[in-house]
Formats: C-alpha cells, structure tokens, sequence
C-alpha cells in the first residue's frame, strides 16, 4: 500500500513535469504505463490489491464491450476482446468501485483469452480486463461502464428458492469457427448471491473447467460474487469436438455436462 | 434509496432555477381532440421527460385526459393548460399503460377518476416507485413532489361514454402486457399509446414482440382520421403504424438470427442497423436497450438443456 502511494506520487510528479515543459528524460525509465487511463478514483487501490510488484502495461488492443449504460443492473453483458494477443495464461475482470471488484479469473488454455458474460453492478465503476502474457505482463484495457446500481446488494430473483430445484442445470450448444475453432454458450442455473443482500448468505459458482474429448483442459473459469444470476457465458475453443463441462459453487454443489456439437 | 435521491433531486432544482416549465401548447386533432405533443428524445434533464404525447377531448359536459406525463409538474401544467382552453369540468383520465412517462402526472387529478386496464393499475402499483425512483435519477429537480398515485378504476373495454362522448376502449398488449388505447367516434382519433410509435425508435422493456406485431394488424384495420402514436408525430395515415412494425419485425429477426449464430450480446449491439431506421430518433440508445430487454428469452431458445444436476 505505501510503495504504491509513493509510486503514484512519482508519476504525479512526472506528469508536472512534462505539463511545464521540462525534460522528463530522467524520469523515463520508470514508464508511468500505470497512469489510468480511465482515471479512476480506486486506480491505485486496485493496483495495489491485484497487481502489486508485478509488470503492468495500458494495452489499446484489449477491450471491454459494455453498454454505455447498464439498462439492468443485475445484468450488465461484458464481452472482453484481445485483438490476438498471443500467449494469454491469465486473464482477469475488475470493476474498480463494485464492492466485490474481482467478477472473474480465467485461464484460457486451448481457448482465446476472449470471452463473454454478465454481471451485477452497485454503481457507476471502470471495468478492466488485465490479460497476463506469458513473459508475466499484464496488460490492461476497460471502460467506464455508467450506471444507476444497487445491482450487488439486491437479492437474486431466485432467492424465493425457485431455483432449487434446477440447480446446476446447463443449457449449452456448440458452434463450430472457421480455423478448427468453436464457440461454445453456457447457461447454469444459479442464484449467485452475493452476500451482500441483507438475510441471503454469499451462495456462487466458483469453478467451472472445460475439457476436450481426451480429457485435457481447454479453460478453466474462476466465477466471482459479481457474476448475474444464471450466468451466461461464451467461450472460443481453440478444438472441435465434444465439450465436457464441470463445475463446482462455494458450497460444494457439482454439475457436469457433455455438449456435443 | 430514496432519501438520496430526493436530496439530489433538491439540489439540482436549486441549481436549475426556474426550469420546470414544460410550455405545454395543446395541438388541435379534428375539432375537439387536442394533443400535448413531447419531444422525440429520451428522459434528460434538458426536456423534463417531456418526451411523450399525452391529450385530452372535450366532450358536450366535460373533459377527458389520456395519459398525465412524466411528472407532478406535468400534470399541474397539463391541467392548467387545459383549463385554459375549456371551462368544462375534467371527468376521467385514462392512462394507457405502466410507463412512467404517461402516469407520474396522476397527482394533478385528486379527486378524478382515473382509469387503467386492471393490469396497469397492478403493474403502477407493484412497480411504478421504482420506476419514479429512476425518473428522480434522470430528472432530477422536473421530479420535485412526485409521488405514486395509481389509477383507481378498471377500464372496460367497448363502447362507453364519458362527458357526453362515445369513447371505444380498446384493450391490446405487445407494447406492454396490458395497453390501453382510445378511440374518440366522432373525430376518428385513436390514441394508439405506446403501440405505435413515429419517427422515433421504439422501447422495449415489457414488450412481447410478436403479440406487439399482431396489435399493429388489428389498428391497421381501425377506421381513423387521425393517429395521435404515443412518441412522435400524429399522422393521418398508416405510415406511423408500417414504420413500427418495419422496425420491430427487423429487431425480432436480427435478434433470432443472432442467436442461431451463436452470437453474445455485444456481439449484437455492433449489428450495423439499416439506413431506413436511421432518422428515427434516440436509435441508438434504444437498439442496445431492446437487446438487453429481449435477447435473454430468445438465446435461451437455442441453447439445448444438458444433463441435469448432479449433487454430491
């Protein structure tokens, strides 16, 4: 927290120092890469909680699709795209002012690091995907995603216990893509209670690995407290063929699925 | 919740001044029927949410209202306006459906009676202080003392007459599950509400698209003179109701094509949209909007229920 504090006042000070016109050359070995673009008043928070001590770049060519206002709070749609950055272990999703900023960790392993899904918003707040490369950059792209909230204290429409019953149900199907790639869309049955909504206890889906025919992992998904009730999720797979689906939420429920294409 | 909004909403009449004026100037529709005609934009605080046609028909013994705008202020300025055109007594609102933009003016008419199908009324009653809570959001200091007054009378459907005047009530749905329109006899103007639109593109959030496009079929056989849509211009002719259903028709089409696809939602939202909708106005807002609204029931349809739970 303080070496961050102390770095941000660093590129305080070089940013000064270019407005007024003198030479930043001294300055720039220290890239100020981690001046916000998107200006946010949680950047340095943010930084500090997930990124700590770890190189971290602004990249153009990731990009966060949201709506310019979220029509549903409980239900905002955010695709991440990468424009084909190579090499992508990890890739993660924060909305710097939610009051759970983490909504997913994925690790696409036979699968493009872009990817589809929903999520609940409590305000107005940046959202950032950071995608780490192989060589363990992070490189970071988002946007500022404008809403009137209340998306993360509210209980899910579920909460009457509806979904009991139906808990764990996927619906999926595959499409196959050009290059021997395939979409794949997934929907599962659960409430995703965030814990926050007064009398319903914190309730998800934490896990949900993909595997191809032989076994082998294609991409596995860390799901958080953010992500929408019934969560809608689309994956690339670097494969064709069948995909089996399994899952697990914090309580230790399981579902699995084969979906054939 | 609505504490803060409130106080926002204070604060922003104050830096506002006198900005709730509405100058609403009734527009004359044959030769009793006068219309309120609202802009073809959204809700922003520059028009107040004076974006919505609302309308009143003088009668041989008073007047009848449809639909009492976005706002208190709206309602008392409805009110006044009239008023100002008639001596005769107001006899009955009407609002023709759950939308805050027609029914947060009701206020206005304490003591009146005001009429809603009986799923309006339960819909304004079940969900009509949220939706005021956003209007206070997006208008700020316009909402000033608006509060929930929902319409206290069942309309039936069929002929009545109301003021000294023969009203066909028509009950319909697709816009939301329950749409109201009226159909003055002696001036041949429909109030068709939100189930035609005209120059501006269409919203969505409780419409049933399919049973929207049958509705359009039965008031393309409707004998009108005038056609008062509830946004954009009145129109003498069908092109109000062809455009709506042109666009519609393409959402639905566009959407279910998107799904077969396999498409996300964003995905969609990129769809290039035809040049023929692109003077309709607030399209842009309204095409992302109707894919959150709608796209979620149909991509559900092509995903294919897997192997049930397995609990462990």
């Amino acid at each position: 927290m303080f070496r961050s504090r102390t770095r941000f006042r660093a590129y305080s000070l070089a940013a000064s120092c270019l407005l007024l016109g003198v030479s930043s050359s001294a300055l720039a070995g220290d890239a100020p890469s981690t001046i916000d673009p998107l200006n946010s008043p949680s950047w340095q928070y943010v930084q500090a909680r997930y990124f700590d001590g770890q190189k971290l770049i602004f990249d153009d060519r990731i990009k966060v699709l949201a709506p310019t206002a979220a029509e549903d709070p409980l239900d905002v749609p955010i695709m991440v795209t990468s424009d084909g950055i190579a090499d992508v272990e990890e890739v993660v999703v924060i909305a710097d002012l939610n009051p759970i900023q983490k909504i997913l960790a994925y690790q696409p392993k036979r699968a493009s690091p872009d990817i589809s899904f929903r999520f609940k918003v409590e305000q107005s707040t940046p959202v950032r995907a950071a995608m780490r490369t192989k060589d363990g950059v992070w490189h970071l792209g988002g946007t500022w995603l404008s809403a009137a909230g209340g998306g993360c204290t509210t209980p899910s429409g579920g909460s009457s216990g509806l979904w009991q019953g139906h808990l764990g149900e996927v619906n999926a199907r595959i499409w196959p893509r050009e290059d021997k790639n395939q979409r794949l869309r997934l929907r599962v049955i659960h409430p995703m209670d965030t814990g926050l909504a007064k009398g319903v206890p914190v309730f998800y889906i934490d896990q949900i690995t993909l595997r191809d025919d032989s076994g082998a992992e294609l991409a596995t998904l860390q799901p958080f407290e953010p992500i929408s009730e019934n969560p809608v999720l689309s994956f690339d797979l670097k494969n064709v063929g069948p995909v089996h689906v399994e899952g697990h939420d914090i309580q230790g429920n399981t579902f699995t699925a084969t979906i054939q294409p | 919740m609505r504490n803060g909004v409130i106080g926002l909403a204070t604060f922003v009449s104050v830096a506002a001044g006198a900005g709730d004026d509405y100058h609403l100037q009734p527009v004359p529709v044959g030769d009793s029927a006068q219309v309120f005609v609202g802009k073809t934009e959204g809700f922003a605080r520059g028009n107040g949410g004076n974006i919505v046609n609302t309308g009143f028909i003088v009668g041989t013994d008073g007047v009848i209202v449809i639909d009492s705008g976005p706002s208190r202020a709206y309602g008392e300025q409805q009110r006044a306006a009239i008023e100002k055109q008639t001596a005769l007594p107001i006899r009955q609102v009407f609002i023709t459906h759950a939308h805050p933009d027609h029914f947060l003016g009701d206020q206005a008419y304490s003591g009146i009676a005001i009429s809603a199908l009986p799923k309006t009324i339960a819909a304004i009653r079940d969900h009509g202080e949220a939706l005021s809570d956003n209007l206070y959001r997006l208008l700020g200091g316009w909402m000033l003392g608006t509060r929930l007054v929902p319409p206290d009378h069942a309309a039936q459907p069929g002929t009545v007459i109301v003021a000294g005047r023969k009203l066909r009530l028509i009950a319909a749905q697709g816009h939301t599950d329950a749409d109201l329109m009226i159909f003055d006899e002696a001036t041949r103007t429909l109030f068709a509400g939100d189930l035609v639109f005209f120059q501006r593109a269409p919203t969505t959030p409780n419409a049933n698209i399919e049973q929207w496009l049958s509705t359009l079929d039965t008031i393309d056989q409707l004998d009108f003179q005038y056609l008062v849509p509830g946004h954009g211009p009145i129109v003498q002719d069908h092109a109000a109701i062809a455009q709506t259903r042109d666009y519609l028709r393409w959402l639905s089409t566009t959407l279910h094509n998107a799904a077969t696809r396999g498409w996300d939602i964003q995905e969609v939202m990129q769809t290039p949209i035809p040049e023929r909708f692109r003077s309709l106005s607030v399209l842009d807002q309204e095409f992302p909007r109707s894919v959150t609204h709608l796209y979620p029931d149909i991509e559900l349809n092509v995903l294919p229920k897997q192997t049930a739970a397995k609990h462990e």
